[in-house]
């Protein structure tokens, strides 16, 4: 089942790709990780203004399948090192995304607000969570994606490029990364 | 086609057929993001993230650490951001983007590219047949530089790796060490160009991402040394962690050769005294001055050298040190300089360079993060006295630092057969060699 889910994907994904250029490759990506930056997709990251550096880590990380996450591989697999870095480049310059909408509750950010103070998350994210270098933006990503994000660091599932999010996230409870979520998806 | 067109049709088929695909998507994200090499997590457990406060937590492999580590109030943000990690590119420098211009040496010694193009260059070792070696950390390959008719070429002979920082070599075999297990490669010099699957000889060790990698080397009593880190900045490391050990060549017979240590990523043998030495990284986010990397000395099986109670030798950890004293635990025989990363080290056996630096330990500096005015990113000598403690540290290869910025960060050290010494650099993604008088032709 999972193996035609993947036939299915690279079949689809082999149309608009073939002989495409990078910007056009972009628009295949964002299909799934939504226009403007902004994604629509459960459990799939917004990309709008994610650092250069960072996407040019991750897109070699798929590549090389560090990360094993089989859509991603597969539309990664034939990028040269140029072609991550031009679109490492075109993704950055996507518009941030927008941060959920609906009136939050005040207990909760409050909470995070705590933790994020406690953990020193903004020392590396920035104070308005718009990532640098290496750091990705995290302010108005998507929540269920941040808490999958989140619990995998703290799980060793995900193994980052370096050790950073594993050795902040070793103190973080399931509940912390519950209302971390909750902030970021918010933060305006 | 012209790309105007081709990006609508593009854009019209992902359009037709995006429900479908975000629907693959969707089934296909549930498959988890897992590094290779690592064993299966257990099911992450299902949860919206509406859920309430409290609900079951998703399962964690790591230990529940005993104190939350501190990490200082710091009310500038600007510094605070200083203070971030410093990330390797997964690309290496350009031929003509080397630091090589900007590199220091004292008087009669000279630097050379010895073998370029190699991302993240780590851990180096010589082959007895002259190849040499060289890991990975945050990328997943294991090199063996390679003359091919008077050109030197990094060839790939492992890659889909886990963290393969560990290299050891032995009577022919090349040993791997990645996060979770060791395994080797017989006979490798022999079948460079069509090298074996490693082969596992011992997985028991812990599984974790912070300084979960593994430094390894042979040892004269011919058993192979690991460090096996702290699983984090600072805390109480679990009995596993926080310590060098050593296993028979085929994994048996697992042994605590040193204890309280945070991590070490540079270890080797006095060529007189046969004792092992190691390098030690302080704790980061006590202060930008405090506390110093360790060279440290084992007189003796089993002893313990302070983390997470002590650091340097003389003071207590703000958090965890109360109760305790530094005289419980063994003393550095030297400080390395606050966060400067002191990793590979090496005993200088060779004799082309002059006779002070016989038997002194080169050490690789791989820079400070964790301060904003940045230190290391350099190669000191440590030389020894008789009785085997410490000299003097010097300064030896300089210049990565320019502008509070590296342009190149030293990683591991390897003296050669003809006494020349090579430098790792897994920034600038190039391996250096050091000669030192007269004009001679590299020898392997």
């Amino acid at each position: 089942m999972r193996g035609l889910a993947v036939a299915v994907l690279i079949w689809l994904m082999a149309l608009p790709v073939a002989a495409a250029t990078i910007e056009e490759r972009l628009a295949s990506c964002l299909a799934c990780h939504g226009e403007h930056g902004q994604s629509a997709s459960p459990e799939v990251p917004s990309l709008g203004a994610q650092p250069a550096f960072y996407v040019t880590i991750q897109l070699y990380m798929f590549r090389e399948r560090m990360r094993v996450v089989e859509p991603m591989n597969e539309v990664t697999k034939d990028l040269s090192d140029d072609d991550v870095r031009r679109m490492a480049e075109l993704i950055s310059n996507l518009p941030p995304p927008a941060p959920v909408a609906e009136p939050p509750d005040p207990a909760r950010l409050e909470g995070a607000r705590a933790l994020i103070q406690q953990h020193r998350c903004n020392f590396c994210h920035n104070q308005d969570f718009s990532g640098d270098q290496n750091v990705p933006r995290l302010a108005g990503q998507r929540e269920d994606y941040l808490v999958k994000a989140l619990r995998e660091y703290k799980s060793n599932v995900r193994r980052g490029y370096d050790a950073s999010m594993a050795d902040v996230m070793y103190p973080v409870t399931d509940a912390d990364i519950l209302d971390l979520a909750y902030f970021l998806a918010r933060l305006r | 086609m012209t790309a105007r067109s081709s990006s609508l049709r593009s854009l019209l088929i992902t359009g037709i057929l995006g429900s479908l695909l975000v629907a693959v998507l969707a089934f296909a994200q549930q498959t988890p993001d897992q590094p290779p090499g690592q064993p299966a997590p257990p099911p992450a457990a299902s949860q919206p993230p509406e859920a309430p406060r409290g609900a079951t937590p998703a399962p964690s492999m790591q230990p529940q650490p005993t104190t939350v580590p501190g990490r200082p109030d710091i009310p500038n943000a600007e510094v605070a951001t200083q203070l971030r990690g410093i990330t390797p590119p997964p690309f290496p420098a350009p031929p003509d983007k080397l630091p090589i211009p900007h590199l220091k040496l004292p008087k009669g010694f000279k630097i050379e590219v010895y073998a370029s193009g190699i991302a993240n260059a780590r851990s180096l070792r010589l082959g007895d047949k002259g190849t040499v070696f060289v890991s990975n950390r945050v990328l997943d390959k294991v090199y063996a530089i390679v003359d091919r008719n008077g050109k030197r070429e990094a060839k790939v002979i492992a890659s889909g790796l886990d963290r393969p920082n560990g290299l050891a070599f032995h009577k022919g075999t090349l040993y791997i060490a990645e996060g979770t297990k060791i395994s080797k490669l017989e006979q490798i010099e022999d079948r460079l160009d069509n090298p074996p699957q490693p082969a596992i000889i011992y997985d028991d060790l812990p599984n974790h991402q912070s300084h979960g990698w593994k430094f390894i080397a042979i040892g004269p009593d011919n058993k192979l040394y690991i460090n096996v880190g702290a699983p984090c900045n600072i805390c109480i490391p679990p009995e596993e962690n926080g310590q060098v050990r050593r296993i028979n060549l085929d994994g048996s017979g697992a042994e605590v050769v040193a204890r309280g240590v945070r991590n070490s990523v540079g270890f080797d043998w006095h060529p007189v005294t046969k004792e092992l030495y190691f390098t030690d990284n302080g704790r980061d986010w006590l202060s930008e001055d405090l506390p110093e990397d360790e060279l440290n000395r084992v007189t003796k099986v089993g002893q313990h050298f302070g983390f997470p109670f002590c650091h340097q030798g003389n003071f207590t950890d703000r958090e965890l040190g109360w109760g305790r004293s530094c005289d419980e635990f063994v003393k550095p025989v030297a400080l390395l300089g606050p966060h400067t990363a002191a990793l590979g080290m090496r005993f200088y056996t060779g004799r082309m360079f002059p006779a002070e630096y016989r038997n002194a330990a080169f050490i690789a500096r791989h820079g400070a993060w964790n301060k904003t005015k940045k230190v290391g990113g350099d190669v000191v000598v440590a030389k020894l006295n008789k009785g085997g403690t410490v000299k003097s540290v010097e300064p030896f290869l300089t210049g990565f630092l320019q502008n509070n910025a590296y342009i190149g960060r030293p990683v591991d050290v390897q003296v050669m057969k003809d006494g020349s010494l090579l430098v790792s650099d897994d920034y600038a993604g190039a391996v250096y060699r050091i000669t030192y008088g007269a004009e001679r032709v590299a020898k392997r």
